[in-house]
């Protein structure tokens, strides 16, 4: 074949795909580069203020390891006399910051995040509800010697026996007072 | 015979005490001094005496008697207020419910029926007894109230005026015993009426009324008369609205956050739109991304939109003018490749597309820390 046919040939078809990779829409390109199916992920349920820092310790060395994404996930509870699926403001002005904060000191330490507000009549509801529409692999949860915070040992026990994940639940200890809280992120969101 | 619909002015207030009768009543007897026919088709006085002493002069429509399980109720005479005819009429507390066995379930029913037999009328509703701010009312001061009526009641209203009254000015009222009688008081004062409670009420109050002028604006730029083109070429809305542009992965939940701080500290209503490509479906992680965000945007009251589109540039523009956008948000772009990076990116884009529109940039804190050493 003439040399020239075969040049004018490449040229046209590099045309023609330069032209498409400048018309194709980026959904486009975007669609092939989904992200890897499959990513582990290490739930870390808490309520309140703050977070217990050994538990968030124990999902950041996980995750390293495994190359999970953790989900620092905040369980909100919505009271008897609204609707379930009412918006709750106060309640995100309390799990916002933290979330921001968790979500930074994570990505410092070079693990993925991916974080949650979730929400249901009692903690547990809300764990129930999350679980079901997201599977993870991981439930981290520290024990807490106060009955009245958190999770309590009914919560604990029912995500031993019915939580189709593997359940890490820390002991409660001293060093259970160190926590991470909105501290951090405070004047700058 | 009367054929066109009465006119309806709604007087709108926080809570009780604030005002609304008092004024429906100055408006009556405005009214009735202009030489018009008014009556007072019901009349809730409290017992207050400043309330029934500017009531003085006005032909009041008798109420009538209804016996219900032994219990003799009163409610307003509907069919007599329709006999008499007036040219207007005074409905107070429009989200009474009725007694059972009456035309209606509900008082701002009985008020469509005065309407449309060409009957001006003058009616009040505190802001609580709206059905989609009654959760909302209902959280913040703890107190649910059982009569709602449906928003768009307001919205049927040809004019809706905001009794604004300021929290100490209220509390210093219901000290005085302006509001409910002496025994009442210290109950009221340790329950509902809390500062706290009455200014996110007023606040609550002072949006509805700002939403109501926006819907009002929106429908009447759709008419297009003259004025109304001129009204149009105004700027598009006095309050903020905020869009932030996502997309279903990990990394949008720290703009949704950002989004919302911003939102919250400009007192605007928060608009979330991923743009999708058409014809796609999400599935497996991104569909379980897409109802996280779903259950976000639900528990922080702001609104998803998933609007289809290949020209992201176009479809967010379209959306912003639609919804009144003041500002938007949005992430980092991906680096463009090849050819794309003559393209024009997307915030100039819209910049260009929506002037007068804030566009920011929210920092991607995970491309931040692959950057640092």
């Amino acid at each position: 074949m003439n040399p020239l046919i075969i040049g004018a040939v490449a040229i046209a078809a590099a045309a023609a795909g330069l032209a498409a990779g400048w018309f194709l829409p980026p959904h486009g390109r975007r669609a092939r580069r989904t992200r890897a199916r499959g990513t582990r992920k290490i739930m870390l349920p808490f309520t309140g203020m703050s977070i217990s820092r050994r538990a968030f310790d124990a999902a950041v060395r996980l995750a390293r390891v495994e190359g999970a994404t953790i989900m620092p996930t905040y369980l909100a509870r919505v009271p008897r006399h609204l609707a379930l699926d009412a918006p709750l403001p106060n309640q995100c002005l309390q799990a916002m910051p933290l979330l921001e904060a968790v979500e930074q000191r994570a990505i410092a330490q070079g693990v993925s995040v991916d974080t949650r507000i979730v929400r249901g009549r009692t903690y547990r509801d809300a764990l129930r509800r999350t679980l079901e529409a997201e599977p993870v692999d991981r439930v981290i949860v520290s024990a807490t010697s106060n009955s009245h915070k958190g999770l309590s040992a009914d919560d604990l026990e029912w995500l031993l026996e019915k939580v189709p994940a593997e359940v890490l639940i820390l002991r409660p200890d001293p060093e259970d007072e160190r926590k991470v809280t909105a501290e951090g992120v405070k004047g700058h969101f | 015979m009367r054929a066109e619909r009465g006119h309806y002015t709604i007087y709108l207030g926080m809570a009780a005490g604030v005002g609304k009768t008092y004024r429906m009543l100055q408006e009556g007897q405005t009214e009735l001094e202009g030489g018009r026919d008014v009556v007072i088709g019901l009349l809730e006085t409290h017992g207050r005496a400043e309330t029934q002493a500017l009531a003085e002069g006005i032909p009041v429509v008798a109420r009538r008697r209804v016996t219900y399980r032994d219990t003799d109720l009163e409610d307003m005479d509907l069919p007599a207020v329709l006999r008499r005819r007036p040219e207007v009429c005074l409905v107070d507390e429009l989200a009474h419910t009725n007694a059972p066995g009456l035309e209606h379930e509900k008082r701002y029913e009985d008020i469509e029926d005065i309407l449309d037999a060409g009957i001006d009328v003058l009616s009040t509703v505190n802001v609580q007894h709206l059905e989609s701010l009654n959760d909302q009312v209902a959280e913040i001061s703890g107190t649910r109230v059982r009569e709602t009526v449906p928003d768009s009641v307001l919205g049927r209203a040809d004019e809706v005026v905001l009794i604004d009254l300021s929290p100490e000015a209220l509390l210093a009222r219901l000290r005085a015993g302006k509001v409910y009688k002496p025994e009442r008081i210290e109950a009221a004062l340790n329950g509902f009426f809390r500062v706290e409670n009455l200014a996110a009420l007023r606040e609550i109050a002072l949006r509805q009324v700002a939403e109501e002028v926006e819907a009002k604006r929106l429908v009447t730029e759709v008419v297009g008369t003259r004025d109304d083109t001129m009204a149009a070429d105004m700027s598009k809305a006095v309050g903020e609205r905020l869009l932030a542009l996502i997309e279903p992965y990990p990394g949008s939940q720290r703009l949704v956050r950002r989004a919302w701080r911003s939102a919250q500290r400009l007192g605007a209503q928060l608009d979330l739109l991923w743009v999708a490509p058409p014809g796609h479906e999400p599935e497996g992680d991104q569909e379980r991304q897409l109802v996280a965000m779903r259950q976000l945007a639900s528990i922080l009251g702001a609104t998803l939109i998933v609007e289809p589109g290949d020209d992201v540039a176009d479809t967010v523009a379209r959306v912003a003018r639609d919804r009144g956008t003041t500002y938007i948000l949005m992430g980092r772009s991906r680096r463009a490749r090849g050819l794309a990076r003559l393209r024009i990116p997307l915030p100039q884009r819209l910049m260009e597309a929506l002037p007068g529109v804030d566009v920011r940039v929210v920092a991607d804190r995970s491309t931040r820390h692959e950057r640092t050493p």
